[in-house]
């Protein structure tokens, strides 16, 4: 069965596990663009997230970017091992889920994996 | 239009994610990634492409006098083959730049300013020129490599005779031959590490970079980019122009009251300002993290609910695995015993308050 993975523009990754929910996480070409991860900032289990607001933020040796949902609906769970170990999204950014979003009421405009590819090349 | 330096061929080759930094394309890591650039350097070797840097050669009869009005140091003493670090300041005694100046001869110094001061730099030290004195700026003819780590004398040892190099930190030799390439080698750097800077003729560079990277390959040497050379520099508790020093305050109080002689015989520009502003207030201190959360520059800190300064560089220091920060702190109306190690403050990341305390500098010692 193949997943059924989106992008957003500003480079996360989501994956429907139903209609209702979702995980979501950011993309190689994101992570790759960061450099090595040190620290991630993690919303909490019950927190309300929106399309196109920041829900997370990643810092970087060298910077911090935001993590913009694209979705909005309820987090379910939040993925607490990288809070120890941010480094998993360098080595494997698609395993490596943010959160689990339930009661998804809206999505965002999301790309396939192969427009996502195209849109990073331009 | 950015410029680039000799080597920006070779970055774009090794994978550089090549940014603009002071006007030119460098870049800010190499396909290693920026942890193992740093632990390169502090257990190996590392080789940064610095050319960006500029140099100014001082010469004439006057050259001594000269600097000693210019700059916060005492260079009366240099003995030829030396370097020193100096800030250099305006009349108010805020700093223009921090440079290093190198003694060829009595009549000969070269100093190396930073790549974004350098038109301030010659700007201000061409207005105040007196007696018989020629400037030269060959910052467009040379390039800057700096080799830095425990290995870096095992690979330049491979390349010259070993008799050639500098032993002692901040001392340099000329027209040394590292395999047929005249390089004018210091013992200095910007890691807390051991190592060397290497200066040579552009034309030169792109053989001299290929050369250090395949004899030093043996030896752990990778390529290292500017996101390293910021968190080394962190690490060691060295100051960066526009961080930890600017125009607005002094170099005492920015922690460099070590390369200020008031004492010397010599009047100074900024003297007056400096000793003006009477008995510092603001000093410069290390903070570790011991929140979740990373500190950059510019974040207020906190000693219970006061304000008493804001940071002025901050990263995860990779050898150290944790977030470090440097802050310039206001210690008026403050009891002294704060400026204590261990001492609890609150760092201000973003909105959110997170745990911290004082440490000693440099975090990295080796």
């Amino acid at each position: 069965m193949s997943k059924e993975i989106f992008y957003a523009k500003s480079h996360e990754w989501v994956e429907f596990l139903d209609d209702n929910t979702a995980r979501i996480g950011i993309s190689d070409y994101a992570q790759n663009e960061m450099g090595d991860l040190v620290f991630i900032g993690l919303p909490e289990d019950g927190d309300e997230v929106e399309v196109g607001e920041s829900f997370a933020d990643v810092e970087s040796v060298k910077a911090v970017s935001n993590v913009y949902s694209p979705v909005t609906g309820t987090i379910k769970a939040v993925n607490e091992e990288l809070l120890d170990q941010p480094e998993l999204v360098n080595s494997s950014a698609m395993e490596s889920w943010f959160i689990e979003v339930e009661n998804i009421t809206n999505r965002g405009q999301l790309m396939t994996e192969e427009e996502y590819n195209k849109y990073i090349a331009e | 239009m950015d410029l680039k330096t000799p080597l920006y061929d070779c970055h774009v080759r090794a994978e550089g994610k090549m940014v603009p930094y002071a006007g030119y394309l460098l870049p800010v890591q190499y396909k290693s990634g920026v942890i193992a650039e740093h632990m390169a350097v502090r257990n190996k070797a590392g080789l940064f492409d610095v050319s960006h840097m500029g140099e100014v050669i001082l010469k004439g009869k006057d050259a001594l006098n000269y600097i000693q009005m210019l700059v916060t140091n005492d260079c009366s003493q240099m003995k030829d083959g030396q370097v020193r670090y100096s800030p250099m300041c305006n009349d108010e005694g805020g700093v223009i730049d921090d440079l290093l100046i190198y003694r060829i001869n009595e009549e000969e110094y070269l100093i190396i300013v930073n790549a974004s001061n350098r038109q301030k730099d010659l700007d201000w030290i061409k207005r105040h020129i007196s007696g018989d004195i020629e400037l030269v700026d060959i910052s467009d003819d040379m390039a800057l490599l700096a080799l830095q780590g425990p290995n870096s004398t095992a690979i330049l040892e491979r390349l010259t005779n070993v008799e050639k190099l500098p032993v002692k930190y901040y001392t340099f030799k000329e027209n040394v031959d590292v395999s047929g390439i005249s390089c004018m080698i210091s013992k200095t750097g910007y890691t807390g590490e051991e190592g060397y800077e290497l200066c040579c003729k552009n034309s030169d560079a792109v053989r001299l970079w290929e050369l250090l990277l395949s004899e030093g390959s043996d030896y752990g040497l990778i390529p290292c980019g500017l996101g390293a050379r910021d968190t080394l520099r962190l690490e060691a508790g060295m100051p960066l122009y526009g961080h930890e020093m600017d125009e607005t305050i002094s170099p005492i109080e920015a922690g460099l009251g070590f390369a200020v002689k008031l004492k010397k015989e010599e009047d100074f520009i900024g003297k007056k300002g400096i000793i003006d502003r009477g008995t510092p207030t603001k000093t410069r201190i290390g903070i570790k993290i011991t929140g979740r959360g990373i500190a950059r520059e510019a974040c207020p800190v906190y000693y219970g609910d006061k304000e008493i300064g804001r940071t002025t560089s901050g990263t995860h220091s990779p050898y150290l695995g944790y977030p470090i920060a440097m802050a310039l702190i206001d210690m008026d109306g403050l009891d002294d015993n704060i400026n204590n190690i261990a001492t609890k403050l609150e760092v201000d990341v973003r909105g959110r308050r997170i745990n911290a305390e004082i440490v000693a500098l440099p975090f990295y010692k080796r």
